[in-house]
């Protein structure tokens, strides 16, 4: 993975101090209240409901062992011995005192790391594939190219103060595991009929209170000109976006309004002056970033390793499961990607304690090459392991509680913190996630649903990414009352859409029963072989929304 | 005096601002003395009149206006001054970049309104190289803002050549 020089260092070294300092003269009245929030928030730190919360920028989600045995220490140092994984790949921390976090930014910053725009107005983490350099069907390995985006969009000096928050991610492979059409910016990485390497881009997706899928604006940007692309739509973004409504600031709504193309167009005559100066990417540039993220020295697997996990398989059927959902292939013979689930029953989905996180740390020394990927569906990734290790991890996983069988399955829930921690929400997330894993915990009737997502969010800011699961959770505010509106039909990936809302909202308490109606519909009138979403598209919302209020 | 931020140090400024409200009072013949920042509307019927108004006269422009409204020769304006109405309204650092990169201006390159200590860094490398900073800031103190970072990845005005083509 990237690794700092000397220079990158300094950066974030400066960076530290800057936010000492201004820490020190804020806690000293010298500067308002109002003018601390976007320098605190440039670090990564919100006031929630009951401490501030800090959110850890880790690029693209990668992660060595040195990096998330650090994490552990902060939560146990800082915070109340655990940590939580974002639906874009960060680390939030819930309890860290304000007065600490230069401390907490100086400890991150001597592995590397750091909170930089991690929140406020700015150009945010970007997201990638967390199979990426490994996954069977990828075209290209984003991670060099979001490393080149990384550094030029850190205090990038014209878009520190945008209309509102910026968010973008890349896909590298033939599906989409970045979300990118839900993106402000999504980038594919592609080629074109010469076989040169450029992007494919899409503006003015994203989720909140106007789900919107992005429109493609440019087919082909070749990846040397792709810097100076970027900076022509943020600056068309920064001066023409809606600063009067918060509500309508995000680029989204500026693409909607003067439409794509006329934005593709806008952003075009811009390119035109850009194109071509300093910012373009040079070749040894694409390389050095390239050489950062080598193909492995992967060993020879013996080829045995294949009947012996297969007779294994037999003997022990909760390694049959796990080997069934939460292991992907691998372009490298005789290794696979494994996935710890962070979601067993009873734990706040995405929520990892400081003993855990040092033993995924141990974990991948042992098993993966020193790296962990942090997934946007709430998990982490080993990307890396020989097969004929795989018997051990999995003893080692269900010690540590990571072996819950069931990623993709409905109890796999993404689910933002909600009312028990956010002051935005409306209602509480976690307790329904809960819930729901409590009255679907049988494996065979999960495995029967087949891959199904299901996504709360405890309001319309829609962290929980509920407009794009198969089924959707919203928490929302009636006088003063927590109640649950339900969607269905919402997918991430290339063929992404958004999810319908069923009808009235329900209580908290019968959130589970009517998630059952509707997976009993779908148990009843699927043919051979249908996933949820194909069954609900084929039958269609009417008949799912009949089913929920008979 | 007003003391401002002057490349790199603090100055008595003695420049005024005429703000919209006023420009229907003002008549150029009352600004022949001392030195004024006339927003766009009387710059441009300056030029209409004049093509190119006095060197006491410099213009301010508002958030929402672009360079290429201006009329006449950029390059002859003796100081423009760009508004932040809030700090956190960000398109003046758009604006400073245009007039710098796109329109070759050379001039005093003013940031004003309500400009905080803390975008220092982020308004030089705009190109902008006079500050007048919020009330409560000391400019004196304020002066250490400006070397915030050793380096920075991006190209920008003060320094257009990106890091990655000065790594060795």
């Amino acid at each position: 993975m990237y690794r700092y020089d000397s220079i990158d260092q300094q950066i974030v070294d400066d960076r530290v101090a800057q936010f000492r300092d201004q820490t020190q003269r804020y806690l000293a009245g010298e500067i308002a209240e109002e003018e601390f929030l976007p320098l605190r928030l440039q670090n990564g730190l919100y006031v929630q409901r009951l401490a501030p919360m800090l959110r850890v920028c880790v690029p693209y989600g990668m992660l060595d062992t040195k990096q998330v045995r650090m994490l552990a220490h902060i939560a146990r140092k800082y915070d109340k011995g655990y940590a939580h994984v974002t639906t874009r790949q960060n680390i939030q921390y819930n309890w860290p005192a304000l007065e600490d976090v230069p401390d907490i930014l100086a400890d991150l910053a001597s592995v590397e790391m750091h909170a930089i725009q991690t929140s406020g107005n700015c150009i945010r983490n970007f997201t990638a594939d967390p199979f990426a350099g490994v996954a069977l069907d990828e075209v290209m390995d984003p991670r060099p190219y979001c490393e080149v985006m990384r550094q030029w969009a850190t205090f990038h000096p014209e878009f520190a103060f945008l209309p509102r928050k910026f968010k973008m991610a890349v896909c590298g492979s033939k599906s989409d595991r970045a979300a990118i059409l839900v993106h402000d910016i999504g980038m594919a990485l592609t080629t074109n009929d010469a076989g040169e390497i450029g992007f494919e881009v899409f503006v003015g997706g994203g989720l909140g209170r106007t789900p919107v899928i992005a429109s493609l604006i440019n087919s082909f940007v070749p990846e040397k000109d792709i810097l100076t692309y970027l900076e022509a739509i943020l600056r068309v973004y920064n001066l023409s976006g809606n600063r009067e409504n918060k509500y309508k600031a995000r680029i989204k709504i500026l693409v909607r309004a003067m439409g794509a193309e006329a934005f593709a167009e806008r952003v075009d005559q811009e390119w035109k002056h850009l194109k071509g100066s300093e910012s373009t990417l040079t070749a040894e540039e694409i390389e050095r970033m390239k050489s950062y993220f080598p193909t492995p020295d992967y060993r020879e697997v013996a080829s045995t390793a294949d009947t012996e996990i297969e007779s294994l398989r037999s003997e022990h059927q909760a390694f049959d499961r796990w080997l069934t959902r939460n292991t992907r292939d691998h372009r490298q013979p005789g290794y696979v990607s494994i996935l710890l689930s962070l979601k067993p029953v009873g734990v706040p989905p995405g929520d990892v304690t400081a003993e855990q996180l040092d033993a995924i740390a141990d974990l991948a020394d042992k098993y993966s090459l020193g790296e962990v990927r942090t997934t946007h569906e709430q998990n982490m990734v080993l990307a890396d392991v020989a097969k004929d290790q795989l018997f051990e991890l999995w003893q080692d996983c269900k010690k540590l509680g990571f072996a819950s069988p069931t990623i993709g399955t409905l109890n796999d829930m993404i689910c933002c913190p909600g009312g028990d921690f956010c002051s935005l929400a409306n209602a509480k997330s976690i307790p329904v996630a809960e819930a729901l894993q409590r009255k679907f915990d049988d494996l065979d009737y999960l495995y029967d649903l087949g891959d199904l997502s299901l996504n709360i969010s405890g309001c319309m800011n829609a962290c929980g990414h509920h407009h794009v699961g198969h089924v959707g959770v919203l928490g929302v505010d009636k006088k003063g009352e927590e109640w649950y509106q339900i969607q269905l039909g919402g997918d991430q990936g290339k063929n992404a859409s958004l999810a319908k809302v069923l009808g009235p909202s329900f209580s908290r308490d019968e959130v589970p029963e009517i998630i059952e109606k509707l997976l009993n519909h779908f148990v009843d009138n699927r043919i051979e072989g249908e996933s949820f979403l194909e069954a609900y598209r084929r039958i269609g919302h009417d008949s799912f929304k009949a089913a929920a209020y008979a | 005096m007003p003391r401002i931020i002057l490349d790199n140090s603090v100055v008595d400024d003695n420049w005024q601002l005429i703000t919209e409200s006023e420009q229907a009072d003002v008549d150029i013949s009352q600004l022949a003395e001392g030195n004024y920042l006339v927003p766009l509307s009387v710059w441009n019927s300056l030029v209409a009149e004049l093509t190119t108004p006095p060197a006491n006269i410099g213009l301010w422009l508002a958030s929402t206006e672009l360079p290429e409204q201006i009329q006449g020769s950029i390059s002859e304006i003796p100081v423009l001054a760009i508004d932040f109405p809030a700090f956190a309204d960000g398109r003046g650092f758009s604006i400073g970049r245009l007039l710098r990169e796109r329109y070759g201006y050379k001039g005093q390159l003013r940031a004003i309104g309500k400009p905080i200590r803390d975008q220092l860094s982020y308004l030089v490398r705009c190109g902008f190289n006079a500050f007048d900073l919020a009330e409560h800031y000391d400019p004196e103190e304020a002066l250490t803002s400006l070397k915030d970072f050793s380096d920075n990845y991006q190209g920008s005005v003060d320094q257009p050549i990106p890091l990655f083509r000065r790594r060795s």
